[in-house]
């Protein structure tokens, strides 16, 4: 646990050093305010929530910029040859993996965070469940972590950043598209009943959307931690091997 | 101190490390020469649990580097060929987040870093931004790194590589007074260095040991009184292999 709390602080000091940290919050700050305002008609609905006119636009936001801030996690090491002293190091390879995810993640915890205007927009107009609106924000949190275990999955592969960033994006939007229900109810037809239920249920939209409704369910949380385990263990797994 | 046992290293069909073992006691200081691509970074990465062996093992005090990597490791002090570094810390910035790697905390960490910075001269340059340092300061800040936990085994790969004249004669002087505790094991290119700083040598080629001894010995073994001519002799030109 020492350990991922020392890669962690090193990590998180090295995002706030670099512009990169600071350029995808920014980005992330205008387009999920852009959708808001636009698409998600915040001030006409006259609704005090954020589900359908913040939160149900943040995975079309995260799915290309969380590979972003992932994708040099690895690479860096790689290039700069640093991973030959953490390799020396007696840390485990899994506490090295496990504190840059956490710093990473935290990177989108703050993101979240400094969208609170919105919050207090909506609590400033109208009366909303704000305990909803915390379920949405740990669901969008959750979608983070996700695309940033497969960010990290597909960065143990290649040691080139903008490859890790094209396989890694194409993955997550894949996930988001590929189960975002106007898409899925267009191909289901050509599929045979039931499997367009199957879809749903293995993509993002089910488990995020459930949560940005207020509604925790456990089969939402396992979805979530498991790929989120899977990922990070197969990375571990993965960096082990390829040395051998 | 550091015993290699049968060490060998596969690289698809190609072999790095064939069948290596030597040994390095605790005030030894053995160079580890050979021509580029004869198997020394390699050999030092598994020693020091960076690559694992194919076949073979390395004892790190009586310790398995293969068994039990994380003892081992903690006895270790290793600077890898290029001296990477995290560039966007300062000195004293990476020096504390290595002594926490090795498990140093509070006091005993900031007494290590301080320790570091005086035997490796870099007082004048410990706040500064790593990505602002000369090839000397970043070699001698990655050598303090491998000093911190004062590891009773310290592995070099071409420590003094890319150092002024000067720079080098520092850095042959502090292995020399290292060595007298502790067990060195360092490859480099120059052959004068083998008589300034080592007690024993080896020179390896093409993965295997093809000449072992004091530098006095090595020089008789070349008939000629030049560590060069036995270099040339022993090993193979990379256009030949």
């Amino acid at each position: 646990m020492k350990n991922v709390w020392t890669i962690f602080k090193r990590e998180l000091f090295s995002y706030f050093n670099h512009p990169i940290a600071y350029a995808v919050i920014v980005v992330f700050l205008l387009l999920s305010m852009i959708f808001t305002f636009t698409l998600g008609s915040f001030m006409e609905v006259q609704d005090a929530s954020l589900t359908y006119s913040f939160f149900a636009y943040l995975p079309f936001v995260l799915m290309v910029l969380v590979p972003a801030v992932g994708m040099r996690l690895l690479a860096e090491e790689h290039r700069s040859g640093t991973i030959e002293l953490l390799g020396t190091m007696p840390l485990p390879m899994s506490a090295v993996i496990f504190g840059k995810f956490l710093a990473a993640a935290t990177i989108w915890l703050i993101a979240l965070l400094l969208t609170f205007p919105i919050w207090i927009t909506v609590n400033w107009f109208g009366d909303p469940d704000n305990l909803t609106i915390l379920s949405g924000y740990l669901g969008g949190f959750l979608v983070a972590c996700t695309f940033l275990s497969i960010t990290l999955l597909v960065s143990a592969f290649t040691r080139d950043q903008v490859i890790c960033l094209i396989v890694a994006a194409t993955l997550c939007i894949a996930i988001v598209l590929g189960t975002f229900d106007p898409f899925v109810r267009a191909y289901a037809k050509a599929l045979p009943s039931g499997m367009s239920d199957a879809i749903t249920s293995l993509g993002v939209w089910d488990h995020f959307m459930s949560m940005a409704r207020g509604a925790f369910r456990l089969q939402d949380a396992v979805w979530f931690g498991s790929i989120i385990l899977a990922c990070l263990l197969g990375t571990s797994a993965i960096l082990s091997a390829k040395r051998a | 101190m550091i015993e290699v046992e049968n060490l060998s290293k596969q690289f698809g069909k190609k072999t790095a490390v064939d069948h290596l073992s030597f040994s390095v006691r605790k005030g030894e200081v053995l160079g580890f020469l050979g021509p580029n691509g004869a198997g020394k970074s390699t050999t030092m990465r598994m020693v020091t649990g960076f690559l694992p062996p194919s076949s073979g093992d390395a004892k790190i005090c009586g310790i398995s580097i293969v068994d039990q990597p994380s003892e081992a490791k903690r006895k270790i002090g290793y600077l890898p060929e290029s001296a990477p570094l995290y560039n966007d810390m300062t000195v004293t910035g990476f020096l504390r987040f290595c002594a926490e790697a090795r498990g140093l905390s509070g006091n005993t960490r900031n007494d290590a870093v301080e320790r570091a910075v005086e035997t490796c001269f870099l007082q004048s340059v410990a706040y500064q931004s790593i990505d602002t340092l000369s090839k000397g300061y970043r070699h001698r800040t990655c050598l303090a790194q491998s000093l911190l936990h004062d590891p009773e085994v310290l592995i070099l790969d071409e420590p003094t590589d890319g150092l002024d004249p000067n720079q080098k004669h520092e850095v042959r002087q502090l292995i020399k007074r290292l060595g007298e505790t502790k067990a060195i094991l360092f490859s480099t290119h120059i052959l004068e260095e083998v008589e300034a700083a080592c007690s024993r040598a080896v020179i390896v080629d093409r993965g295997k040991i093809v000449a072992d001894g004091t530098p006095a010995e090595l020089i008789a073994q070349s008939g000629t009184g030049s560590l060069t001519d036995l270099f040339r002799k022993v090993t193979t030109l990379d256009t030949a292999a």
